[in-house]
């Protein structure tokens, strides 16, 4: 539903976007991530059609943003950054405005912002002119006018960005629920969003994509995944650690501290599972273990690797 | 053609969501009446005209019409709301246009309120209320011509500081071609053909010629051909801000 080939933008002398293609299918949410300066939000405003591309091109639901810019923005809900809106308007007549751009007149219009409302919880604040709300609120303001007319493709610029940890989880649980039937893009700097929300994660590094997996792809990327943590008792804690380091398996263990016991990271060779052998060890020789788990890998570190790395 | 109409509501009514509205009607109103009453000594003449009225407007429209278009794109682009704007699906003509009428239909209805100076005159005497009309219409036509140079410069900036100097600027240059400080000047070396040619495109040769009664054609053609000059640039500066 999305399709972007070669996309290239340039500022002047800067180039912001450099040969970014990609495409997203509906059912799809994408999380857009990188260091800030990476070229998300420029990638994302060509993809809504607020600026043209250098060249390449981008197309929605077979629509080029810029050969046929009205037909592609009829499919598309988009949440700019900052989720700015009208200061001076209401929600309730900036989202009625919204709606009436849209081409909903009457019953229809109402019924819209209706629904937008109760999707993003606005209704304690409908009345209330938009510069007074909360950065909260304001984000739910942008959500609301982006999901208004049911698109098939939604770009949301950094949606959770000011909420708090309720407003997020409710963010969250809103764009899982439109996932199935739509194409989603969302940038986001907090990595765990990337979990919690999408099925595909792409990592933009000066303009270009550096990395394109599911989550658990790139978590794969991590020296952390399949590595064991394990917490012993103190008495038993260098007996352990010759053990657990004989294992065949193991490539390295790192004393990682903790006020009861001793913590050890036990890491793989090649990111092998290991869990196994090592919870075997230590039901064999009878250690009293107090906690035993394998890490996913850190998306963090994988983000780390990536977004320095030099191009 | 439809989100004309929806941009030209959202637009009005943003005017009279703020202060700015009626601080922009009390000072237009106030500065309008003391130029006719005190400055261009309306009872003084003993005539039954709005001379006095008309020929101030010119100059108090100089400075009072760039404030309105200052912040029509400026504002939204400084605030974000521009993005919002040209992601959603109007064409850029619609957003240009509706944006336009609604200043220029605010500017219409401070005119229109001016309206106790006309029934001052029909009390003390009885005037040629159709020159009065037409006089009316140049006013219009003419805020309009300002309207959309406004506009133009609004769309090239993101400062409205900018958008309101600028615009103030060449809208004295366009108001002064006509008067006989500029005409004498060009006069002195320049050929007859040339001086008429500045001096038509002079602001004030063609708001006098309407209010002294006579809707020529030729003036409202002048009128609306600045207006979609400067539309037809603004379109082509919001177009250049998506290429740049």
């Amino acid at each position: 539903m999305i399709e972007i080939s070669a996309v290239t933008k340039s500022f002047g002398p800067i180039l912001a976007v450099d040969g970014v293609s990609f495409s997203v299918q509906r059912g799809e949410v994408l999380g857009f991530l990188g260091p800030n300066g990476a070229g998300k939000s420029t990638t994302m405003k060509v993809i809504a059609g607020y600026l043209q591309p250098t060249s390449g091109s981008a197309r929605i639901c077979g629509f080029d943003v810029v050969e046929q810019p009205i037909e592609a923005k009829k499919h598309i809900g988009y949440l700019p950054e900052g989720a700015p809106a009208y200061a001076d308007m209401t929600p309730a007549s900036f989202l009625d405005f919204v709606a009436a751009v849209r081409g909903y007149d009457g019953k229809k219009r109402a019924e819209r912002v209706a629904r937008a409302v109760e999707a993003t919880h606005l209704d304690s604040v409908l009345y209330r002119p938009i510069d007074t709300l909360s950065k909260g609120f304001k984000r739910r303001v942008g959500l609301a006018q982006a999901l208004l007319h049911d698109p098939d493709v939604m770009i949301l610029d950094e949606p959770t960005d000011g909420l708090d940890p309720n407003q997020k989880h409710e963010v969250r649980t809103l764009i899982r629920k439109m996932a199935p039937e739509k194409a989603i893009i969302i940038s986001t700097h907090l990595l765990e969003e990337v979990t919690a929300v999408c099925t595909r994660a792409l990592i933009i590094a000066q303009g270009r994509i550096v990395a394109d997996g599911t989550p658990e792809q790139l978590e794969a990327r991590s020296r952390h995944h399949n590595a064991v943590s394990v917490r012993v008792r103190r008495d038993v804690a260098e007996t352990a650690r010759v053990a657990f380091g004989s294992l065949p398996a193991v490539e390295r263990i790192e004393e990682t501290g903790g006020s009861q016991g001793v913590q050890f990271m036990i890491f793989p060779h090649a990111g092998r599972p290991i869990v196994e052998q090592v919870s075997e060890l230590v039901r064999i020789r009878g250690w009293s273990v107090d906690e035993l788990f394998v890490e996913r890998g850190r998306l963090d570190e994988v983000f780390r690797d990536i977004t320095q790395r030099p191009v | 053609m439809r989100n004309i109409g929806v941009i030209f509501r959202r637009e009005l009514t943003g005017y009279f969501a703020t202060p700015v509205a009626y601080v922009f009607l009390v000072v237009f109103l106030a500065l309008a009446g003391a130029l006719t009453f005190y400055v261009g000594n309306f009872f003084e003449r003993r005539q039954a005209d709005l001379g006095p009225f008309f020929n101030y407007l010119p100059w108090l429209f100089l400075f009072l019409v760039p404030a309105i278009s200052m912040r029509l794109w400026a504002e939204e682009r400084k605030s974000g709301t521009a993005e919002l704007l040209l992601t959603l699906p109007v064409s850029m003509t619609e957003a240009v246009l509706g944006k336009f009428l609604a200043a220029w239909c605010f500017t219409i209805v401070a005119i229109l309120l001016t309206f106790p100076i006309w029934i001052t005159v029909n009390i003390l005497g009885s005037p040629d209320n159709g020159v009065i009309l037409a006089g009316y219409v140049g006013t219009i036509l003419m805020a309009g011509a300002y309207l959309a140079i406004g506009a133009c410069f609004s769309a090239a900036t993101k400062n409205q500081v900018i958008a309101f100097v600028l615009t103030a600027a060449l809208c004295f240059v366009f108001t002064l071609g006509g008067t006989a400080m500029v005409l004498n000047f060009f006069g002195a070396f320049l050929p007859q053909g040339t001086v008429d040619f500045i001096a038509s495109f002079s602001f004030l040769t063609h708001f006098y010629s309407l209010t002294k009664g006579v809707i020529d054609l030729r003036d409202v053609i002048f009128f609306a051909s600045i207006i979609g000059v400067f539309l037809f640039t603004n379109t082509q500066l919001v177009e250049l801000r998506k290429a740049a």
